[in-house]
Order: C-alpha cells, then structure tokens, then sequence
C-alpha cells in the first residue's frame, strides 16, 4: 500500500509506515542488514557512530514503555540523540492537533519520527506532512500495522528456519485488533511463506481476512497441526471478556498454547510471542519457557532490527 | 426582470421535452417556452448556444451549517457554493447546533437564508427533541414553521419504541418521516465498510446488515403505523434488493443515494484519505454497481449531494477521528453526469434524479419547466470538464474526494425565482 509513501524515487526506503506493499529485495535488505547490527550489542562498547548528530523523536501518541525503550536503545546504539515524548498526557490533552505538534517538534530540527498512535493511518498522515529531510518510522497505528514487529518477527524465522519457501506458519489469537498479525500476514506473504494460517474464534477475526492471503481455521488443533511456526498473539484484558469473548478461562482452553497441543506442530516447530505475555491465557508457562520458545531471543533480535531500519532510513 | 434565454437545448423529463427551444422568464415565473408572450421585452438576453437549459437542481440534503457550525462553513458560503452547483432548493437536515426542533430555530433560518442570494432553503424539522430519540417534536408546529418533512438527520433512535411513536404521530397529520437507516449498535465505533480493506487497514467497520436490520425495523413499522418514509443514504445491495420488494409490495416508501456512493468504493480509501470517510461507508465494487442498477430500474429515486463541508482541522487527522462527509454541492450535477455518461443514459435521465424526482420527494413545486411555473432553472456546458480544486470550489469544505479530478459539466448560470444568482463567465 502506497509505496510512493514509503519509497524514494529511485526505490529506496523513505520512511516505514507498514510491510503492505513493500517489496521483498527491501524486507531482504533490513533483515541482512541486522545481522550486522546484531554484534554490536554483544561487545563490550555497544555503540557505533553510524547515526551520531542525528536527533530522533519518539512520538508516543499511546502509552507504551517497553517498545519506545526498545526504540530508545536502538537509536543510542547507533549513537544518535533520543527525544522521549508520551504527547497522550501533555498537547493532546491541551488541543493541539496531531500535524501541529508534529509542527512543532519539526521546527526543533528532528530528523526522524517515531510514532505511536492509536489511530491507524497515523503514521501516514504525519509522513504526507513531515519536510523532506525527516524519516517516519511506525511503531504501531490502531490495529493497522506494526512494522518492526513484523520484521524482527521475519528475522526470527530466517534465524531458525533459515528462509521462508518451504514453511507453514499459524498465527493463532486476536487478529482483528492486532496490528502485529497485520504486519507479520503482509510480510511472510511478500517473502513467500506457501502455508499461512490464522486460528481465532469467528468474533477475533476481520470478515473477508482471506483476501490478505491467508487460510482461516477456527480450532486450535486443526490450525497448528504440522506448522514449523506458531506465532501467538497477545490478548488485551479488556476483550478476555464480554461480548468477544465469555472468559479467559474458556479462551485458554480452546486457544491456548499448551505442551500437549503444541505436540500438533511439526516437532522442530518454534514458537514465538511479541509480548508482552499473559501465561495462562494465552500461552502455557510450560511453552513460554519451554526448549521450543524463542520468545527472548525476538526481543533481542528487535533491537538489531530497529538499528537496521533506522540506519537505512538515514541513509546509510 | 425579463430574461429571454436563447437558442439553449431545453430539457425538462417532466413534460419530456428536450429540444432547441427558447425560454421567457417574468415576474419570477416562467411566462413562455419556444415562442415569446405578447408584448414581451427582455431586460437580459442570455445566449445559450451549446448549454442545456433544465430545471434547476433540488438537493434533498445540503448541511448548511448554521446555526452552530460556522467555523466550518457558513449560510451564505454554502448557498453562494449551492447556487455555483446548480442548485435552486435544497433540504437542509436538521442536524445543527442546536438541533431544527423548534419552531423559532426553523423561521429564523428560513428568514436567514431569504435575506441572501442563493437557493430555496427547506429545513427538514428534528423527529426527536434534540435528535436524542427520547422525545418527539411538536411536529405540527415545526410544520406550520415551514419544516415538510422530519428526520433524525445522522442519529439513529436506539429505542424502536420511540421510533415507532414518532412514525404514528407524524402520520396522523402524513408527514413525511425521512431515516437513514443505521443500527446504532452495530455502526458503534465504526468508520469503514466491513470487507477486506477495512481488515487490511484496520479500521473498525461497519457491517452491511447494521443497514438492513435497520431497513427491516423501518419496513416493518411502515406497516403497522402507515408512515410515509423516505429513506435517505442507501449504501448496500442488500438494502436495494428490500426497499425494491417494498416498493414492489406497494409501500409508500422513496430512497435516495449519495452521488459520491455512484462512484467511489472501499478501495477509495486506499492510503487513509480522510476525504473518503464518509456514512455511510463506501462499500464494495459489487455494492456500488447495484446502485447503479437501481438508479437505471428506478429503485432509487433521486440522486443528492448529502453535502458535509469540514474544516481541514477536522479533517486532517487520522482516518478513523476525521469527521465524516464530504462537500457536494457543487459536485452533484457533474457526478451525476459522469455517471449517465458512464452508464449511457441520457441527460433527460440524469436530470431527472436531480430534479424532479426529489422535487415530488419534497413536495415542493419545483423541478419544472412549465409555463406558470417559479423560474428556477440551471443553464450547463455538459461538454465542459472542469478540475476539482480547493481553489475552484466555492464550498468553504474542500473535503471532496475528487480533488485532483476532472468532471464534466459546468455550470454557466443558475436562476432562482427569475432572478440570476450565478454567472460564469465564459472561459472553460
């Protein structure tokens, strides 16, 4: 989707605001490029000049400490300066609008966004508005897309699978509100993933979802038999009950991710998470912590991912 | 004033002319057609080589919004946009700040709009006091204001109880009861069509059958309270196929379509433009080729603008918190044009769901080229194209989703009560 956005004329990467319609050779080239980032973080020194004299916002629209701090740790990383701003509780609250924050935050000579919003589109609209020097990263729109979710997620795979032509992949949970399924459908299908699956209940799933490429199943059982990934997604608190669904209790035992079920998958099968986890509702603590969980290992991986995505943008 | 229009192609789908035909205008009425009255001396001759002279256009529903709103648009933008368009009447909903619920609101903004140039402004009263769907209006008075028919404008009534007393009581005195039909519940949070785009954007949708089961609820009351209704905003084929069985059933029902529905579909709103959010929501490809159909079988009968001017504060923020709507005033005789040429219907055809047949919806004597009849008339190049900008609307909204766009057909000259009240000069 709207690759004009997102690409420069001559097809290099602008700004990253969603995996849709991106083309593969660019996915490639952010997941070759943290596996040079991913050393960084194991020296004694983790810093590289690459980004230094760079000022980069984090826009946190949305509260959300654990992803702005990996964002955080990925600019500084690369030696760049980081501006933390959670705008919920200061300008939005005093009227200001969206494109005049971002305004103003612009005349401060920022030359890279990161935004968090709850809106879907956010991140397009700010990109649209932004002068030509500064670079739009999404982290999170509504339930539109979270796109280094979605790619340190790829890296993960690539990690352990070793690319993505011969694989089945489920993801199993709330796809209707999760942007991270959004991102991880849109990437595993421009990358060439064959088999991909979602497993939720009818009231946790987008009507016509299909049309993103994907195979629908309804029982867990059915959904995972085989895979050699499952990809769980996290469940908010506040839909584990009412109208979407009666509890969580009955949600564990019907989507939850336990050893026993887990014995369904292809028995190499990784399981990944994007946290953070509720053990017990959607996962086992058994699976979470179990031989075939790379759960930290994504959150490690996301951190090389962002640097990736970041020195890119900035044209390195 | 006299005017004399010239050498102009008349068409009027009442009488079923469209021929050359000259028009004589006096006194406010039309006073002859093809042949001048005796002793008629023209003050104004308006050559009208190469333009169509029909009835002026009747929008069934123009948000003006005053009072209330004026930081978006204003009285006087919105009729001088309105007049620009082609328009000579136009129902306003009722939906303002406050609401058109009482009888002093409607006289005041009649008296307004008399008091500036532009069209015939009828202010369609509130069913409910404040639209709250609680309590209804005093209907007959609102009526003796000068409101023909009521409506609860956006604002669905949750309570069908309510609903269905407003119906009874506005069909003891048979007032029209205009509704769109939206299920307040299953519209919730909603923002675009329940179909893949909304699924791969992620927009809160809004389902079909939040339509159709407030069609049903409609229908059904229809039935046991023996209200007229007109149906504004029809969005689905599901809904098209139910209101053609009522109509078929014999129901005393009418529907209208919003003209950017003739067009655009999910797919519109591609990239997150919020000048595609709309209510209802552009819905699928095969939705809007059914409105098609329906516009060509005569399930639909009139076409309007459903014009919402936003200020671009409103509007420029991400999709899902953007007002809804779109400005259309000055859109709806090209969009319908675009859609004849499309669908290859003639002009007469075209002209007629713009005019007439919302004329009759309204019950105003208006949407005729009679001798005798008020001189409300529209004189367009149907060959001119013209680009939709923000500098070429007159509209205060620049919301429209065609900017960028070229449209065919422009309007050259609108009269209104025999007076001129917009003239383009000849450039093109």
């Amino acid at each position: 989707m709207t690759p004009d956005l997102q690409l420069n004329p001559d097809g290099s990467l602008r700004h990253l605001l969603s995996l849709d319609g991106l083309p593969a050779r660019i996915l490639t080239q952010i997941l070759d490029t943290a596996e040079g980032f991913l050393s960084v973080s194991e020296q004694e020194v983790k810093k590289v000049p690459l980004l230094r004299g760079k000022a980069i916002f984090n826009l946190f629209f949305e509260p959300s400490t654990r992803t702005r701090t990996t964002f955080e740790i990925a600019a500084k990383r690369l030696s760049a300066d980081v501006v933390n701003l959670n705008i919920s509780a200061s300008s939005q609250s005093k009227g200001e609008t969206l494109l005049d924050t971002v305004a103003n935050l612009s005349a401060m000579h920022a030359d890279m966004f990161i935004v968090r919003h709850s809106s879907a589109g956010a991140a397009h609209l700010i990109a649209r508005h932004v002068a030509e020097h500064i670079r739009v990263m999404n982290a999170g729109d509504g339930r539109h897309a979270h796109p280094t979710q979605g790619l340190l997620d790829m890296f993960t795979i690539r990690h352990y699978k070793g690319g993505f032509h011969n694989l089945r992949i489920a993801i199993v949970g709330d796809i209707l509100h999760s942007r991270v399924a959004r991102s991880q459908i849109n990437a595993l299908t421009t990358l060439g993933c064959p088999e991909l699956r979602v497993v939720a209940p009818k009231t946790l799933l987008p009507r016509e979802v299909e049309a993103m490429g994907v195979h629908v199943y309804h029982r867990l059982e059915e959904g995972i038999k085989d895979v050699d990934v499952v990809m769980m997604l996290r469940l908010q608190n506040e839909r584990m009950q009412g109208a979407l669904l009666p509890s969580p209790q009955e949600y564990f035992k019907y989507w939850g991710l336990t050893p026993e079920k887990l014995k369904l998958a292809k028995p190499d099968a990784i399981v990944m998470h994007p946290g953070p986890m509720n053990r017990g509702v959607e996962i086992d603590s058994d699976v979470a912590d179990g031989k075939q969980s790379v759960i930290l290992p994504q959150v490690t991986y996301g951190i090389a991912v962002r640097m990736a995505v970041m020195s890119i943008l900035a044209g390195n | 004033m006299k005017i004399h229009i010239k050498n102009g192609r008349l068409i009027d789908p009442r009488q079923g002319i469209d021929a050359v035909q000259d028009v004589y205008i006096a006194a406010g009425h039309i006073v002859g057609l093809g042949q001048a009255p005796a002793d008629f001396h023209a003050n104004r001759v308006i050559d009208a080589t190469g333009l169509v002279v029909c009835p002026g256009l009747v929008d069934l529903s123009a948000r003006l919004r005053e009072p209330g709103f004026e930081y978006m648009a204003t009285l006087e933008s919105e009729m001088r946009a309105a007049a620009a368009g082609g328009i000579t009447s136009l129902a306003c909903p009722p939906d303002t700040d406050p609401p058109l619920d009482e009888p002093g609101l409607v006289e005041m903004l009649k008296f307004r709009a008399k008091s500036m140039p532009g069209p015939r402004v009828y202010p369609i009263g509130a069913l409910t006091w404040k639209l709250r769907g609680e309590r209804i209006t005093e209907m007959a008075e609102l009526h003796e204001a000068g409101c023909l028919a009521f409506s609860q404008a956006d604002t669905p009534i949750v309570d069908t109880q309510v609903l269905m007393r407003a119906m009874e009581y506005a069909a003891t005195f048979d007032y029209p009861v205009w509704l769109r039909p939206r299920d307040a519940h299953l519209i919730k949070d909603g923002v675009a069509h329940d179909g893949a785009v909304a699924a791969r954007l992620g927009l809160p949708p809004i389902p079909v059958v939040s339509e159709t089961i407030a069609l049903a609820t409609i229908i059904l009351l229809m039935k046991t309270t023996g209200a007229r209704v007109h149906v504004c905003r029809l969005s689905s084929a599901a809904a098209i196929d139910m209101v053609r069985a009522a109509k078929a059933e014999g129901l005393p029902l009418t529907c209208d379509v919003n003209v950017h529905h003739l067009h655009l579909t999910e797919l519109d709103i591609a990239d997150f433009n919020p000048n595609c959010h709309l209510y209802p929501p552009f819905r699928s490809q095969r939705d809007r080729d059914a409105i098609r159909a329906a516009l060509a079988d005569g399930t639909i009968d009139a076409i309007c603008s459903d014009h919402a001017p936003v200020d671009d504060d409103a509007k420029e923020l991400p999709f899902q918190e953007s007002e809804p709507g779109a400005t259309g005033v000055e859109l709806l005789l090209p969009l319908t044009l675009r859609w004849a040429r499309e669908s290859g219907h003639g002009l007469s055809r075209a002209i007629d769901l713009i005019s007439r047949r919302p004329a009759e919806i309204l019950g105003i004597p208006a949407g005729r080229l009679e001798v005798g009849a008020p001189a409300d008339l529209c004189l367009f190049n149907p060959e001119t194209w013209w680009q939709v900008t923000r500098k070429s609307l007159r509209s205060l909204g620049k919301n429209s989703p065609f900017l960028g766009l070229e449209v065919p057909g422009q309007v050259r000259y609108t009269i209104i009560d025999g007076h001129i009240d917009f003239e383009r000069n000849h450039t093109a």
